[in-house]
């Protein structure tokens, strides 16, 4: 292939599609590469999708997207090895007005995104690894060399959209090797159920949906947290840690997971379910402090190659979409101005990313991973003790519930002590506020 | 938390592969400084496919057939940077039905 493009972006998950699609529209010669045999087939998400990014992309995305259910309820479960202590938010006002988040099943999602890619004219090969960027004289990236035959193109600008391990970035030295504090493990299983089964185990109608957010000791004392969502007749389970966590904690990720699954205010849910498939993937979290350099003589870099995820909210692939078109619409308006895709103009991208909520999130928990890696407790004691004291208050003996507080207040006192405890609350307000 | 008996053979049981015979993707430099020089072996029990297995002699062997590609070995390699990992070529590896 000898053809030369304005743009190649290698990759096909929502950055790479939400870039591709943006620049197509705008008029430019687009290129992008997927290295798996159908774009999805190589992506891995909980999954959740937030309206908001897609519908700046593709306003009506609601016709013809594949979607499985939109979210009414949301409940945060925090467990120890017998019991769990949790909330629930569930409102009739979610379903006032278009939905504003989806569980949605990535294989199939990403086909349909990358199907509106090509409609907008964007030429999409997959089944095709790019080896290495292509870099003239000065170092300026000139294009990419794929794992096919005379597999050199050239481009303008190429976008990395390449995904969390960032190989082509690392191999180029624009960024070093992910730490394993930097990035969390995650594991799930897709569960069959019938619909009408996951409707009335999960309380809800035929196109209503629940996602249960997990935390505490089914992460067994590692740094990470659990999930469960309901799509239209599957559910998906996962729990996802720290990398740092897995290599000192010693416990195999699939032995978590199926701990996990067996807890038992968990097993009851899956019960009769049928599994078809087993996911592993990695996912940036270190935030703030360690988003890379994002833009360089003749490339951006976008959604999980530049980190880019707000692990407290767990929100990822609306950061990807907003990053992706971002950098598109930077691009565009670069060329039209006939501006070279140097550095000095490509921060353009990052000064627009900055005023987003991309990077406003990521700023305002930025001391979040730093406070979480010194208190593993939080995922141990503190799920214990709440358990504790609930069920001290519940369970009713003859005691006064005057002595039941004090008992409580004695436990807090013995696990963590006054400071301790302060210290712990202090340290999480200041990284969260 | 009690300890639930799982074979991750099971699990990868249910996914889709297009194994590019005789092309691992990733693989172990030197097979001596497993054996020799890490002394904790995390890949043994990082690995989310069981991908790597503790030899008798010491040693460590990676069969990739089963790889869900999601990069824990090279990042917990860290101290010894021993794990050569690449992408698969273009459409081999695992196939993502639902992702």
């Amino acid at each position: 292939m000898s053809e030369y493009f304005d743009a190649i972006v290698v990759g096909a998950g929502p950055a790479g599609n939400a870039a591709a699609y943006t620049l197509a529209k705008g008029g430019l010669s687009v290129l992008q590469i997927e290295r798996g045999e159908t774009p999805g087939s190589k992506n891995v998400q909980g999954a959740i999708l937030y309206s908001d990014a897609l519908e700046r992309i593709i306003p009506d995305f609601r016709e013809d997207a594949p979607l499985e259910r939109p979210i009414l309820e949301q409940r945060l479960w925090v467990l120890d090895d017998a019991s769990y202590i949790g909330s629930t938010y569930r409102s009739e006002e979610f379903k006032k007005g278009p939905p504003n988040r989806y569980t949605i099943i990535r294989a199939e999602f990403d086909r349909w995104f990358s199907s509106k890619v090509q409609e907008a004219g964007a030429l999409v090969i997959c089944e095709t690894t790019v080896t290495q960027l292509l870099r003239d004289p000065a170092g300026k990236v000139v294009g990419v060399r794929t794992d096919r035959t005379d597999g050199d193109i050239h481009a303008d600008v190429v976008v990395l959209a390449d995904g969390v391990n960032s190989l082509l970035a690392q191999r180029a030295g624009f960024h070093g090797e992910l730490q394993p504090k930097d990035v969390a493990l995650a594991v799930k299983e897709v569960l069959f159920l019938s619909p009408q089964v996951i409707e009335d185990r999960f309380n809800v109608g035929e196109d209503e949906g629940v996602v249960i957010e997990m935390m505490g000791k089914i992460t067994q004392g590692m740094i990470g947290t659990g999930f469960l969502y309901t799509n239209r007749e599957s559910l998906t389970i996962g729990v996802g840690c720290m990398v740092s966590s897995f290599k000192e904690g010693g416990i195999p990720p699939y032995q978590l997971l199926e701990d996990m699954k067996n807890h038992p205010a968990i097993r009851p849910l899956l019960r009769d379910s049928e599994a078809k498939e087993y996911a592993a993937h990695l996912i940036p979290e270190g935030g703030y402090k360690s988003v890379p350099q994002l833009y360089g003589d003749g490339w951006v870099m976008v959604g999980d190659a530049a980190g880019l995820v707000n692990a407290v909210h767990r929100e990822g692939s609306n950061l990807a979409m907003t990053s992706g078109r971002l950098a598109a619409e930077t691009i565009i308006e670069l060329k039209s101005e006939s501006c070279p895709m140097d550095a000095r103009y490509l921060t353009e991208y990052k000064r627009r990313l900055d005023g987003s909520f991309v990077m406003a999130d990521l700023k305002k928990y930025k001391d979040v991973p730093d406070t979480l890696h010194a208190r593993p407790q939080l995922f141990t004691t503190y799920p214990e003790l709440m358990s504790r004291a609930a069920m001290h208050m519940l369970h009713v003996d003859g005691t006064d519930k005057k002595s039941k507080q004090r008992q409580i207040f004695r436990e807090f006192r013995e696990q963590r002590g006054l400071l301790g405890a302060a210290s712990d609350a202090y340290k999480m307000w200041r990284a969260l506020r | 938390m009690t300890t639930t008996q799982v074979k991750i053979e099971e699990k990868l049981f249910q996914n889709r592969y297009r194994v590019d015979e005789g092309r691992p993707h990733v693989s172990l430099r030197k097979a001596e400084v497993c054996r020799d020089e890490c002394t904790d072996k995390v890949c043994t029990h990082c690995c989310p496919a069981g991908c790597y297995t503790l030899d008798a002699d010491g040693g460590v062997t990676l069969t990739t057939d089963g790889c869900l590609e999601c990069g824990t070995c090279r990042i917990i390699c860290s101290d010894h940077q021993n794990v050569e990992w690449w992408y698969p070529r273009g459409g081999y590896g695992i196939l993502f039905k639902f992702g």
